[in-house]
């Protein structure tokens, strides 16, 4: 299988980690335990079209969003992660600045 | 019709012509009392038991293709007893037991060979972590030996203890464990299923389930529909398909294994031997074939069928352990389709339709399972009550949190 | 049979010394094993698997069954070989196989009368009683019977190699379809690989008798490969098989690089293994002629009828002196015809087809006739034939079969399309898209005739630049013999007694069909499985179709209908040494070295592996003759003096940006956010399902800069999960963070002279206001910049000076010699792991990805205030319930009690069996500090039970220790000695 990174062009299936379903961009806002057991556990998994992340482990380090047909390994589509999440995530608490001397521990 | 060396001897001089068909290939009923969906090894056992140990009356199994040709036909027949976890440790020491007595049992030769597992390590911290599964094996009360280096070497000289990469530090042994003819296995719960009235319905396809008020009442296939208000699904790398006729979602990803045969050789390796860094194993059949296998591909797939990567882990792997190989040639290749759950310890339980059954994520251990799989899903569903040694395999433990990650990997499908 | 006067395409002028069962062979380059072997009159090669009967040379290719010889000797016995793949050079050995005590005589022949004992499937129904009989009779009888040739059990000597290569056009054969395209590619001036499997290109052109443009096939096949191999943009493969197709039109190929050389050069590799990326590829494998089944067909002396044609025109050997030739084809004529022209009686033309009007010759041709049986155990002496006039025999060496072609479409279905029948040749044709950008041309096309395969390989070729974006220019089809195929289906001669084979190798008759179907395997694949029809080496090459053919007619199926079992790769068998190049000795995987490892290295300290790194076990000093008591006298070193230790191995990340804090705040349970720049603090991350993932320390360097350590197993895990945070959860924030691991050396100094010893090293002293407990900053040391951390794994005052990793071996040098100069010195990862467990510091053996930062006893940890991976999941009622396995220490009670990773612990008085299994320890050690042994491990409720005492049982060993739960932490818990 041959993957084209957007960023490398295209390389050898080897290059590449597999981590799961493209559902993983959607993480809860929350932290709550049941939208995080489907967001960690359950898949549509189907046969056919899945929307799925690829890390470019061993070339330049980007995160995939591929779409690739799971009966044929035919890919249809490929993108950086980071431009396919739909919306810009809210801020999820704000960095501190620490005063003088030393910050609490 | 019973199977001996007289009956050989007979039908020999008979001219082979009165061997009857192993199993009968019967029109569908239009309702069974319990359905299994799923013709390997699984459910095969799942029918045979619910007709043997529950004297469940009509049963039938639902078969899209043909009877074994799934992954129990596909696997590299590996059967032991050696997991570290409570809730898988009683579950497969079961299952070893029902392997023991499974010949006469289902009067059919499987070839349960218990020619030994051995697990190697290679650091200190893998010898640790093997401590504590073979104690977990002992307090279950089966059998491990935790071997060092010169205990390996007196058991498996043909290793490379010469210039290994990652040099052995020692391996847990389990006797008892071994391997058994897949096609056997599958053939031999067909035929004994078969004779106690189950029916095998090949080339029927599920294709919709149907469910009135919360309860299943039945199945569509491409034979008809059929009516039953007990329904397994046991589909194995296609589970999530097939519950989706029935709207729910599985925790399953679906990958391919991929695994290994050569050509046939004299023997040269006595039991099966599994290296500690990668998944790695290899065994030799009675055939002769070395058969061998390692990691998953690591991405979804239907295609049964993997790439060259993961074939050269493998290969790579082999060459390091045991030089010695390197002469024997791959005669056939081919891959599974596997069902991983995000902690890599399979399902037995019920779902949140009434009577409808879910029996999957067996990731690619389910061969050594398929006894203690059918014994347990067949108590369920007969008595309505999980069997003592499943009990913890359960599908809402991802919720709770209760997993059983053997691994240590995570909620992560393909690092299982 | 003899080597004829004339002819062939072997150098003559040269005779190779070659030997088969000790006996000399005559052979000349270009010779394979099998045509020497034909042309010395060798008929019997080998002994079928099962029955053990004499069997002879059947093909001159790849789907050989019958004549697999071992070569070499010792370390380099290859067993299973085939003859006609085998390329002689001088001093080739050869024996033959599955055969005691020899092949002329061999005792299991016995089998054979057995054989209706034997049938297929037999051993299901029976070896079951006495059960104890299986495994020590039945099994071993069965295991030793099994298999052809043996491995020497010794290492393979020889290397091979793995390699890539890239084209625009991969062509897969070098017969007239694919010598056609890839000339056309080739000149178009495409990227061309043109790869086949046999030593000299040409395919069937240099076994037939056909003309080319005027001369010999054989002939234009020579020029068309001197002008390919002078175009810089084609590179010609030949020993090369392609044996499978894989996604995104990658190819692996295995090239016999030096198996054909008598002496190869030191550093050539026996094979190589190539990963082929090709946009388009042609499928010119060409086909493969299959037999037809009736009794007796398996003698030596019956030959298929193409390669009877093969040895005659390539190799001029002759594989008999009266023939009989059985066909239902055209082309089976062709072999008649061959036979006559070198001077060879053919003595009858036996064609099956009722309506066949064979040509005349020197023969008794025959139509509607068949052949009904063979006599000559060891060597065809006799054929019976029948016809219109009766049954008869027929004196006759050789027996020529021609059943027709299979197109070679293996390669074409190994992405899991099904072949097509094709009513016209009778046979499967290649699907049309089974592998995307795989064209097939020729014969493997099911255009037989020369002219369409040379039209055919060139039509290919033209749409492959099509789709490349390359111009074909004009092609001339050179003038061939274009005959039409004229095949009738026939497979098998019933209602003719005796056993006819349908698989040769693996000894299934078309009885054994015939049980399979009666017994229910009806099925293609379940018809294999039951009788391992196509599961011999050959992989059904030359009787598959042959099998599920007659088991369609068994069960009232057309063929189409029945099916064909599946294709995969390997087309041929590969060798685990070729697909496996490479991961032999030290190759398997790298080896990481620290910087300062020349200078531990040095000081001749033994090494471990920790991950792919290698580090220092300890440093032994004169007397200390195991490595436990040099690690004990390391640890009272660092509780008393000082010690020095290399810790350059640990994951390293630089984190930078104004969103650095705020990331840092999202991947960690504790708050990273407050800490001030020149501190360091301890971090805990989580997995994102709540368990713990990893830790480490996080150092502020400055207000957008941070410097965060990891585990040293778990640093290219850490790195893609911050790869993954940041480009797939949090993009937006303003963070770049990047591994510089291998950029920084890293010495830990520790002990109550750590502060002295730094300061005798760096430029600018420390004192303890400057520079408290977990603090960090700037130093540098002999004017080399580096960084100061005051953060302790071992519980005593201690530092980890970093410098630019070029300086690590001279930094190490300069603290150990500090050091010892102060009565202290280096310590390596058994006293660090003694030290740290005294202390009570988790590592990877208590993480082990399923404990919790509460079971660890870090549940205060997880910031309460702020979201972070983990967080969610975390609060699961499973990670949260109070019986979980809480991290303790154990105390041995008694001085000499064991404590060892891995025991369990149970009750004092109860049973060891999972009811009272309440944990197990993870690390243990004997503790020079309190004299006896010491463990960390997971009790159930175990923070509870302080003070209650424990039995420790390892089972595996024979420990039964009773020992003190106490709190983990064993020396200085307050400590005090980490600060001031």
């Amino acid at each position: 299988m041959r993957i084209a990174c957007p960023l490398c062009g295209e390389r050898d299936l080897r290059e590449f980690t597999y981590r799961g379903a493209a559902v993983l961009l959607d993480r809860p806002a929350e932290p709550d335990p049941v939208a995080f057991d489907a967001y960690l556990h359950l898949r549509d998994n189907p046969a056919g079209p899945n929307a799925e992340l690829w890390h470019h482990a061993f070339g330049c380090r980007a995160w995939l969003r591929v779409v690739r047909d799971t009966r044929t390994h035919a890919i249809l589509e490929v993108g950086l992660a980071r431009d396919a999440r739909g919306r810009l995530a809210p801020g999820v608490g704000e960095a501190v600045v620490p005063a003088e001397g030393e910050g609490t521990a | 019709m019973r199977y001996s060396v007289l009956s050989i001897l007979k039908n020999a001089l008979a001219g082979d012509v009165a061997w009857a068909p192993v199993w009968r290939d019967p029109e569908p009923q239009p309702a069974y009392d319990a359905i299994v969906i799923g013709g390997g090894g699984h459910g095969l056992a799942t029918a045979y038991y619910l007709a043997r140990n529950h004297r469940v009356a009509s049963v039938a199994v639902l078969e899209r293709g043909l009877i074994g040709q799934g992954n129990v036909g596909r696997n590299t027949t590996i059967v032991r007893a050696n997991y570290l976890l409570r809730g898988n440790s009683e579950f497969y020491s079961h299952s070893l037991k029902l392997w023991e007595g499974l010949e006469r049992e289902l009067n059919y030769n499987v070839m349960m060979s218990q020619r030994g597992v051995l697990n190697l390590c290679h650091s200190d911290a893998q010898r640790d972590a093997f401590a504590r599964r073979g104690n977990q094996i002992r307090f279950q009360g089966d059998d491990a030996v935790l071997l060092d280096r010169e205990g390996v070497r007196r058991i498996a000289p043909f290793l490379n203890f010469d210039d290994l990469r990652f040099p052995i530090h020692g391996g847990l042994l389990q006797v008892r464990a071994g391997t058994a003819r897949h096609d056997a296995v599958a053939w031999g719960y067909a035929r004994a299923a078969d004779a106690r009235g189950v029916d095998l319905l090949q080339n029927c396809e599920v294709t919709g389930i149907r469910v009135e008020n919360g309860r299943v009442c039945g199945v569509e296939t491409t034979r008809g529909a059929i009516a039953a208000e007990k329904v397994a699904i046991v589909a194995a790398g296609r589970s999530g398909q097939v519950a989706a006729l029935a709207g729910l979602r599985l925790p399953i990803e679906s990958h391919v294994l991929q695994a290994f045969v050569t050509e046939g050789l004299k023997p040269v390796l006595p039991g099966v031997v599994t290296f500690g860094m990668g998944h790695f194993y290899i065994s030799q059949s009675d055939k002769g074939g070395l058969v061998f296998g390692g990691d998953l591909d690591s991405y979804n797939s239907y295609a049964a069928r993997g790439n060259l990567p993961a074939v050269e882990h493998v290969m790579e792997a082999g060459m390091a352990l045991m030089p010695m190989i390197g002469r024997a040639r791959v005669l056939r290749s081919w891959g599974s389709i596997v069902d991983m759950t995000p902690d890599g310890s399979p399902i037995i339980d019920r779902t949140p339709v009434e009577g409808l059954f879910l029996n999957a994520g067996w990731c690619y251990g389910g061969f050594k399972a398929t006894p203690a799989s059918g014994w347990c899903l067949a108590h369920l569903m007969a008595t309505g009550r999980p069997h003592p040694v499943a009990a913890r395999l359960r599908l809402d433990r991802f919720a709770s949190g209760r997993v059983l990650d053997e691994e240590g990997a995570g909620a992560q499908h393909n690092l299982h | 049979m003899t080597r004829l006067a004339s002819g062939g395409l072997v150098d003559r002028s040269r005779r190779l010394a070659v030997t088969f069962d000790g006996a000399p062979l005559v052979a000349h380059p270009g010779d394979t094993l099998a045509s020497a072997l034909v042309a010395n009159g060798v008929r019997l090669v080998g002994r079928s698997f099962k029955y053990h009967r004499p069997r002879g040379i059947v093909a001159a290719g790849v789907e050989e069954p019958n004549a697999l010889v071992t070569l070499g000797a010792g370390a380099r016995r290859t067993p299973n070989l085939r003859a006609t793949e085998v390329e002689v050079h001088d001093g080739l050995v050869a024996v033959s196989q599955n055969r005691w005590p020899s092949l002329r005589r061999d005792a299991m022949a016995v089998n054979d009368l057995l054989s209706p004992f034997l049938s297929a499937g037999f051993y299901y129904k029976t070896f079951m009683w006495p059960p104890a009989f299986w495994e020590r009779l039945y099994e071993p009888m069965i295991r030793a019977a099994a298999g052809l040739g043996a491995l020497s059990g010794e290492r393979d000597p020889d290397a091979s190699e793995k390699a890539f290569a890239f084209a625009d056009l991969l062509v897969i054969g070098a017969g007239p379809a694919g010598l056609m395209a890839a000339l056309v590619a080739g000149r178009a001036g495409a990227r061309v690989i043109l790869a086949d499997e046999d030593f000299r290109l040409g395919g069937r052109l240099n076994a037939e008798r056909m003309e080319v443009d005027g001369r010999p096939g054989a002939a234009w096949a020579g020029e068309v490969v001197t002008e390919l191999a002078g175009l810089p943009n084609v590179r010609l493969m030949p020993r090369t098989s392609v044996i499978g197709a894989y996604d995104g039109g990658t190819w692996g190929a295995v090239e016999r690089v030096s198996r054909h050389l008598a002496e190869p050069p030191a550093d050539a590799p026996l094979d190589a293994f190539w990963r082929i990326a090709a946009r388009r590829a042609i499928l010119a494998t060409g086909a493969i002629e299959r037999p037809i089944a009736f009794p007796d067909n398996d003698r030596p002396g019956v030959m298929m009828g193409g390669a009877v044609r093969a040895y005659l025109n390539r190799w001029a050997a002759a594989p008999g002196r009266r023939a009989v030739v059985f066909t239902n084809n055209d082309d089976g004529w062709r072999t008649a015809e061959a036979l006559v022209a070198v001077g060879i009686e053919v003595a009858a033309l036996v064609d099956a087809r009722p309506g066949a009007t064979p040509p005349a010759g020197p023969w008794l041709a025959a139509a509607g006739a068949v052949v009904t049986g063979t006599r000559g155990r060891r060597g065809l002496r006799a054929v019976r034939l029948r016809d219109a006039a009766g049954e008869r025999w027929v004196e006759a060496d050789l027996l020529a079969v021609s059943g027709g072609w299979n197109p070679s479409v293996h390669l074409a279905c190994h992405l899991g399309a099904r072949p097509v029948w094709d009513e016209g040749v009778a046979a499967f044709g290649p699907p049309a898209d089974g592998v995307p950008g795989l064209l097939a041309a020729g014969a493997a096309a099911g255009a037989f005739s020369t002219r369409a395969a040379l039209a055919g390989g060139a039509a290919a070729a033209a749409e492959a630049l099509a789709a490349l974006g390359l111009a074909a220019g004009t092609v001339d089809i050179p003038e061939a013999e274009d005959g039409p195929v004229a095949v009738t289906a026939f497979w098998h001669v019933a209602d003719a007694g005796g056993r006819a084979w349908v698989d040769l190798q693996n000894d299934v008759t078309v009885k054994d069909v015939a049980l399979a179907a009666r017994e229910g395997f009806r099925a293609a694949e379940h018809m294999k499985r039951y009788t391992t029809h196509g599961m011999a080496t050959d992989q059904g090459k030359l009787g598959g179709l042959l099998g599920t053919a007659v088991l369609a007619g068994l069960t009232g199926r057309s063929v189409a209908e029945t099916g064909i079992t599946t294709f995969r790769p390997p087309w041929t068998p590969v060798p685990i040494a070729a697909l496996g190049a490479g991961g032999q000795g030290q190759g398997f995987a790298p080896e990481r070295l620290s910087p300062a490892h020349t200078a531990i290295i040095a000081r001749g300290a033994p090494q471990t592996e920790a991950g792919l790194w290698r580090r220092p076990l300890c440093f032994p000093r004169p007397g200390e003759a195991t490595v436990r008591a040099a690690c004990d006298r390391e640890v009272r070193m660092v509780r008393s003096t000082v010690g020095v230790c290399d810790v350059s191995t640990l994951g390293k990340i630089d984190v930078q940006g104004p969103d650095a804090a705020a990331f840092l705040d999202r991947v960690y349970a504790n708050t990273i956010s407050t800490l001030a720049p020149g501190r360091v603090r301890y971090g805990l991350m989580l997995r994102e399902d709540g368990f713990a993932m990893d830790d480490g320390t996080v150092a502020r360097l400055g207000p957008a800069h941070f410097l965060v350590t990891t585990t040293t197993a778990a640093a290219g895990e850490v790195l893609a999960h911050l790869d993954f945070a940041y480009q797939c959860l949090w993009p937006e924030l303003d963070v770049a963070f990047a591994s510089v691991t291998d950029h920084w050396a890293q010495v830990a100094v520790a002990g109550p002279l750590a502060r002295e010893v730094v300061n005798a090293v760096i430029d600018a002293p420390v004192g303890s206001d400057g520079f408290p407990f977990m603090a960090c900053g700037p130093v540098s040391a002999a004017g080399v910049a580096g960084r100061l951390f005051r953060i302790s794994f071992s519980g005593e005052h201690a530092y980890e000076l970093a410098v630019p990793a070029r300086h690590g071996a001279a930094l190490f040098d300069r603290l150990v010699t500090e050091a010892e100069a102060r009565g202290g010195g280096a310590y390596g990862l058994e006293a660090l792991n003694v030290l740290r467990i005294e202390k009570g510091h988790p590592t990877h053996a208590e993480l082990q990805g399923r404990t919790t930062a509460d079971d660890l006893g870090l549940g205060r940890l997880v910031a309460a205030g702020k979201d972070c991976i983990g967080r969610g999941a975390a609060a699961r009622p499973g990670l949260s319930d109070p019986q979980r396995e809480q991290l303790v220490g154990l105390k041995a009670i008694e001085a000499g009690g064991r404590l060892v990773a891995g025991a369990h612990v149970v009750l004092p008085g109860g049973h060891t069996t999972p009811p009272n299994d309440l944990g197990y320890l993870t690390s243990a050690c004997f503790s020079p500090t309190l004299g006896r042994e010491i463990a960390l491990g997971f009790v159930r409720n175990g923070r509870a039970r302080t003070g209650e005492t424990v039995r420790v049982v390892c089972l595996l060993r024979g420990h039964d220790t009773p020992a003190e739960i106490v709190a983990p932490a064993f020396v200085d818990p307050e400590g005090e000695r980490l600060r001031g």
